[in-house]
């Protein structure tokens, strides 16, 4: 039922319609990128960037630029020298899930759970969420369809007390990955954000042997604020990679392209619908097709 | 902030000249290069900046220049003002239909923010003397009809819901006869989240629409939105015929420039704006507060009120 418009390549077009590299040219590329969600400032550094490779090389065909330009979006996707895949080895791991409001925290630890249970992983998952109304239920709902155990407290509790919990109880049955929820809440908060840092540092402190992962999740629709978002954050719970969600409509997602660049966090799984199965690991190079296509 | 201030950019580079005169066009495209970029960093979207700066530049070149005013003050109130027009002049309010019950749908992408905007709605007209009723249509998302309970039980307002297996336009036909019935004058409809490009779930909310013909229906859109704001709100006004807008979320640091983007290709009024997750936290929209806000540059319009 969901349709992507048409499979033309935008840069294509451009390109064809080009005889030669001019100032022109790098405009209309720059406005892709715009388009794109890349912002500003990482749009012209990419573009400099480009600049600078043709002189270096000396090239004049047109049709080189569009190499030239993804080489370029997957140096930047690719800076992090780290791998990009979840650091969950080895056992125990705990994976700690953050991010702004409705973002799709929740329904991707329901998407993760069942994708590590199949992987043959002891899955337990934690309601961190107290405070968002039926945030609880949703999340048992999730448990119940990736056939995961749940840790969970009442509506309004403590969610330190419930993290608390979720990891004496993932020590207690050996299990392998605790994933935790937590309520969505804006960066600029300072008391929500001191309450995340509360619970990570619980985390360091009741289950310093475990292997760490802390999630940003970040809507793909979002603009240019996503860079604030993983600033905040990476101060508040040291953020070590991002959840790009709602890839499946037609935003690009090409502000990760900015919070890469300035602040080295790697994407690593990326969200592309409402069902269970719909995770994927991040790929730079179909990212990269996907922010040329139309 | 990767974006500092536009106001500090300006201030340095065009307080030199005094104003008298006429704004050259020097003047004007100087500024209007901060103000294109300032657009951007603020996710106006592309193609709507460009028209904005064209259409501002050509009224402003010849402008007479305020006595108190530099010239790239000047180029900046005029932009302000013309920001402000476009953004709607006075304040739009919700439409009553003369029978009732009013039907307002709500409806946008996922996480949008449409349960909690239905429960502070609903709220709002209860202040107005309404007696609202919220209604469960989302049948999807996990715990969506909980949640619009726990929302209703803390607005205390009655919701409405037949469980997740009644196809949502019954249910939104059912909940008007038990609206009517039991002397309920507002209707407030939570759709399911969906994407405009979702083609099925799209003929839901059409199907809604011609069955029980809402007075409001208001696209719930997200104010940290980037560029795509304007294809997202083009295709749900083009399916359904928007009648306003809410922007939710505005609580956060975004500058919000979908909300200039949305207007812009919808022409549909931004009607309100959430202020926070607490039910009682939505506002009316002020066009000009939102002008400042995308041009991030509070400062510069105090120094023009000042002079
Ligand atoms: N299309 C699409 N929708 C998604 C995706 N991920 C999540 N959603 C939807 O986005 C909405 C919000 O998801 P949640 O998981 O509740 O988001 P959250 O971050 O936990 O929200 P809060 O806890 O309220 O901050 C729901 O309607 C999800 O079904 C995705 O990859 N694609
Ligand atoms: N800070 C803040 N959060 C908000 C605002 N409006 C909604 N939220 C939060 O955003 C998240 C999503 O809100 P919902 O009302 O569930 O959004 P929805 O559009 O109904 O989501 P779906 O039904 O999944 O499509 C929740 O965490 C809300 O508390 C607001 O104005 N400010
Ligand atoms: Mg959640
Ligand atoms: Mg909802």
């Amino acid at each position: 039922s969901k349709t992507r418009k048409g499979i033309t390549e935008k840069v294509d077009v451009i390109l064809k319609s080009y005889k030669k590299i001019d100032e022109e040219l790098f405009e209309e590329l720059e406005e892709v990128l715009i388009t794109a969600d890349v912002g500003v400032n990482t749009t012209m550094r990419i573009i400099e960037d480009v600049k600078d490779k043709v002189k270096e090389r000396k090239i004049t065909e047109v049709e080189e630029i569009r190499e030239l330009l993804k080489e370029e979006l997957k140096e930047i996707l690719t800076e992090v020298d780290e791998n990009i895949s979840l650091n969950i080895e080895p056992s125990p791991a705990i994976v700690l899930v953050v991010g702004v409001n409705g973002v799709g925290k929740t329904t991707t630890i329901g998407k993760l759970a069942y994708r590590l249970k199949n992987e043959g992983k002891k899955v337990l998952i934690a309601a961190g969420d107290t405070f968002r109304a039926a945030a609880i239920e949703q999340l048992t709902e999730w448990s119940n369809r990736a056939g995961v155990d749940i840790i969970a407290h009442q509506e309004g509790a403590d969610p330190a007390a419930v993290i608390y919990d979720g990891i004496q109880a993932a020590k207690a049955r050996k299990s392998d990955v605790l994933i935790c929820d937590t309520a969505g809440r804006l960066h600029n908060k300072k008391n929500l954000m001191n309450e995340l840092n509360k619970i990570f540092r619980i985390v360091e402190r009741e289950y310093p042997e475990a292997t760490k992962e802390v999630l940003l999740v970040v809507d793909a629709t979002t603009g240019q604020n996503a860079v604030l978002q993983a600033k905040t954050f990476k101060e508040a719970c040291d953020i070590s990679g991002i959840v790009l969600t709602k890839l499946d409509g037609t935003a690009k997602g090409g502000v990760v392209l900015a919070v890469q660049s300035e602040l080295k966090v790697p994407v690593k799984l990326v969200g592309v619908g409402e069902k269970i199965y719909d995770l994927q690991d991040f790929d730079p190079d179909n990212f990269v097709e996907a922010i040329f296509s139309e | 902030m990767i974006f500092e201030s536009l106001a500090e950019k300006l201030q340095k580079s065009l307080n030199k000249l005094k104003g008298k005169g006429k704004l050259s066009e020097k003047d004007v495209k100087q500024v209007m290069r901060e103000v294109k970029l300032a657009l951007l960093e603020a996710d106006v979207n592309f193609k709507v900046v460009k028209k904005f700066v064209n259409s501002v530049k050509e009224r402003a070149v010849g402008h007479e220049v305020m006595e108190s005013l530099t010239p790239g003050q000047q180029v900046i109130k005029i932009v302000n003002d013309e920001l402000t027009k476009l953004m709607g002049e006075e304040q739009k309010k919700i439409e009553f239909a003369p029978q009732p019950p009013t039907i307002i749908m709500m409806c946008g992408l996922q996480g949008a923010g449409k349960t909690t905007t239905s429960g502070k709605l609903g709220i709002l007209l209860k202040k107005k003397g309404k007696s609202p009723l919220l209604v469960a249509c989302d049948i999807y998302r996990p715990a969506a009809i909980k949640q619009l309970e726990v929302v209703g039980e803390k607005a205390d307002i009655p919701v409405f819901s037949m469980g997740d297996k009644q196809n949502p336009v019954n249910i939104a036909k059912a909940s008007i006869e038990h609206a009517k019935k039991n002397g309920y004058d507002v209707v407030i409809l939570d759709t399911a989240g969906r994407l405009h490009i979702d083609e099925e779930l799209m003929d839901e909310l059409e199907n809604i629409k011609s069955e029980v013909n809402p007075k409001e229906i208001l696209l719930v859109v997200d104010a940290m939105t980037g560029q795509d704001a304007v294809t997202v709100a083009e295709s749900f006004n083009d399916k359904l015929g928007i009648d306003g807008v809410v922007l939710t979320k505005l609580d956060g640091d975004a500058r919000g420039g979908a909300a200039l983007s949305i207007r812009a290709v919808t022409d549909k009024p931004i009607k309100f704006v959430g202020m926070g997750e607490k039910l009682d936290q939505l506002e009316p929209f002020y066009p000009d507060r939102m002008a400042s806000r995308i041009l991030g540059m509070g400062d510069v319009l105090t120094l023009i009120e000042k002079a």
